[in-house]
């Protein structure tokens, strides 16, 4: 790095004389060597521990690999289509990707909803709003582990305050098991997600929110528009292209998402996702090349899905 | 009355009792655990809608035992507390070394490939990391790495670098280059101008980086399970707790305990920034 970094405070008019054996780098250069210079650890740092891991995960994809025989694998062993096959044919797998599907879209949705109307009701001064507006952040800061250890608290057929309150108050007959029956838990995991997530879509709404101009609600008011019209005509069309992007960016974030399904219910109860699934692939089976395989199919099809998406919508996102 | 009438009077209501169900529905889960943590495991299974704590069964028993060491029949909080803070500290200092002259190359310097900087680093942000995690099982595993916090650490680097070059940068385009451009006409070199300049004037956003690489840190869950969980006395806060939940000894009262331990370091350092770390995430959105 020393190399490439110029010399502090020398101005290119004090190298002119001498006729110099390697002609002296212009400003232009000169700064385009501090440039990689300061970017590389940054490169290098993310090359080592993001770019080589995942053309190694495609590369294992293809092998035969268990975690008792990993000394003996090269990075280039024999290459099989073993793993893709098997990972396509096991059964679950097809379910598995459609939980995902739904899981992801009733995420994105119900986070964005959510962050929609928090952002709407906060949109102007009101006292104590600076606190609201943060207390609203807190699901999304606090730790996964804690949200979703107090969720499991509340939920619980026992000792959970949801039942308790729920069969005194609105004359449940008998504990729901939320997280642990098939017809609850997929829906309490996406409801999850919405109140973990709804923060990150309020804050992108309300920042621009707080960009449009008062003029133009002034106007419409002035014409007759009442407070949907003016929701409906003025401020929806605003906030579209921010929802669009939003569409995307949690939509990819929660398809990824291992940590929330994997505390809430182990991927029990009709809720394995394929983050889930790999990672079972990996530790319990120690199956690495399946593991591999599987995740390589998540992020294809992620990518299918996000190009789709961009046909549709990119000329909103853009 | 009109229509505009009545919307108006009607949504101006709807408005404060909205507000006020997402303050509960945001708010509950964190003064439940609160509750719970400070209740005795009996009166809880007695009564568990209680909503306050009655003064007779206020215990902080709960905190005692989940802090103390496993030696002393506790459940070693403290461990993973010093390993998390260990963890997150340097995860945070590391990150911001590697990622304030990245940020500033970016911002400023006209370089071949920078461009596609950019377009890396949001496709880093958005791939699964669960397609990282496997390999850096395998390379980890057979590196001796599993088990390390070291290992850890460098793993949250690359983690939180997209974002913080992101946001940094970000931050520096701000920052008006005649500033810089004086201070190369009075004779300050680059790394000068950087430090003379540029980083005292980045400082709120250099913070509001430090925090949220930190809370990143101190949250995260997978990798710390995939490279930990063999090692009971490098567990992070946050594993140790889900892998005791896990089990039915602990009682779930003293685990309430455990969980406001690793939420109230969060939610200070959060309220304590709220402003610096709301604008410094969203200062990007404008434009989008």
């Amino acid at each position: 790095m020393t190399t490439t970094a110029p010399g502090p405070g020398r101005s290119p008019t004090r190298e002119r004389p001498a006729p110099p054996r390697r002609r002296p780098l212009t400003l232009r250069r000169r700064e385009s060597r501090a440039g990689l210079a300061l970017v590389a650890p940054t490169l290098l740092v993310t090359i080592a521990v993001i770019g080589i891991p995942i053309v190694w995960t495609v590369v294992l994809a293809f092998q035969r690999v268990r975690l008792a025989t990993l000394r003996k694998t090269g990075l280039f062993g024999e290459f099989t289509m073993d793993n893709i096959d098997r990972v396509l044919h096991t059964p679950g797998f097809a379910d598995t990707l459609w939980v995902t599907l739904i899981y992801s879209l009733g995420g994105t949705v119900g986070s964005i909803v959510l962050g929609l109307v928090a952002a709407l009701v906060v949109r102007r001064p009101f006292r104590g709003r600076t606190l609201v507006r943060a207390s609203m952040l807190l699901p999304y800061v606090a730790p996964v582990v804690a949200v979703t250890f107090v969720w499991q608290v509340m939920l619980d057929p026992q000792l959970g305050i949801v039942n308790h309150w729920g069969q005194r108050l609105l004359g449940w007959d008998a504990p729901v098991p939320f997280l642990s029956q098939e017809s609850t838990a997929l829906a309490t995991v996406i409801a999850f997600e919405a109140w973990r997530y709804f923060p990150f879509a309020f804050l992108f709404l309300l920042a621009r929110l707080q960009a449009v101009p008062g003029e133009l609600e002034e106007a419409a008011r002035v014409d007759g528009a009442t407070p949907t019209q003016r929701f409906r005509h003025i401020l929806l069309p605003q906030l579209l292209p921010v929802i669009a992007l939003l569409g995307v960016l949690r939509f990819i974030m929660t398809f990824n998402k291992f940590d929330d399904v994997y505390l809430l219910t182990g991927g029990s109860a009709g809720t394995e996702v394929v983050s889930v699934r790999v990672y079972d692939f990996l530790t319990a089976r120690t199956d690495i090349g399946a593991a591999a395989a599987q995740a390589v199919v998540l992020a294809v099809v992620l990518i299918v899905f996000v190009l789709i998406y961009l046909r549709f919508f990119g000329r909103r996102v853009g | 009355m009109d229509r505009d009438a009545v919307e108006t009077v009607s949504l101006r209501w709807l408005r404060r009792l909205v507000i006020a169900v997402f303050l509960v529905v945001t708010v509950f889960p964190f003064y439940y655990m609160l509750v719970l943590s400070v209740r005795p495991i009996e009166r809880l299974l007695l009564d568990p809608g209680a909503l306050v704590v009655g003064f007779g069964e206020l215990t902080v028993a709960t905190y005692a035992e989940v802090l103390k060491a496993t030696a002393d029949g506790g459940q070693g909080f403290l461990t993973f507390i010093r390993n998390s803070g260990l963890v997150a500290v340097a995860a945070t200092v590391l990150t911001l070394v590697v990622a304030i002259p990245g940020a500033y190359a970016v911002a400023r310097l006209r370089f071949f490939g920078r461009r596609q900087v950019d377009f890396l680093f949001l496709a880093v942000y958005l791939f699964p990391s669960i397609v990282i995690a496997i390999p850096l099982f395998v390379v980890f595993t057979r590196a001796g790495l599993r088990g390390s916090l070291f290992g850890l650490v460098l793993v949250y680097i690359s983690q939180t670098l997209p974002v913080s070059v992101y946001m940094l940068k970000n931050y520096f385009e701000t920052i008006p280059v005649s500033l810089e451009e004086s201070a190369a006409i009075d004779g300050a070199g680059r790394l000068g101008i950087i430090r003379r300049v540029s980083l005292p004037l980045a400082m709120p956003s250099i913070m509001a980086v430090a925090l949220y690489d930190f809370m990143i840190a101190w949250n995260e869950f997978l990798f710390a399970l995939l490279f930990l969980v063999d090692k009971p006395d490098r567990w992070t806060v946050s594993l140790g707790l889900s892998l005791l939940a896990d089990g039915v000894e602990v009682p779930k009262t003293v685990l309430m305990a455990g969980s406001v331990v690793l939420t109230l370091p969060i939610v200070i350092l959060f309220f304590a920034s709220e402003r610096l770390l709301t604008e410094g995430l969203t200062s990007g959105a404008e434009k989008g």
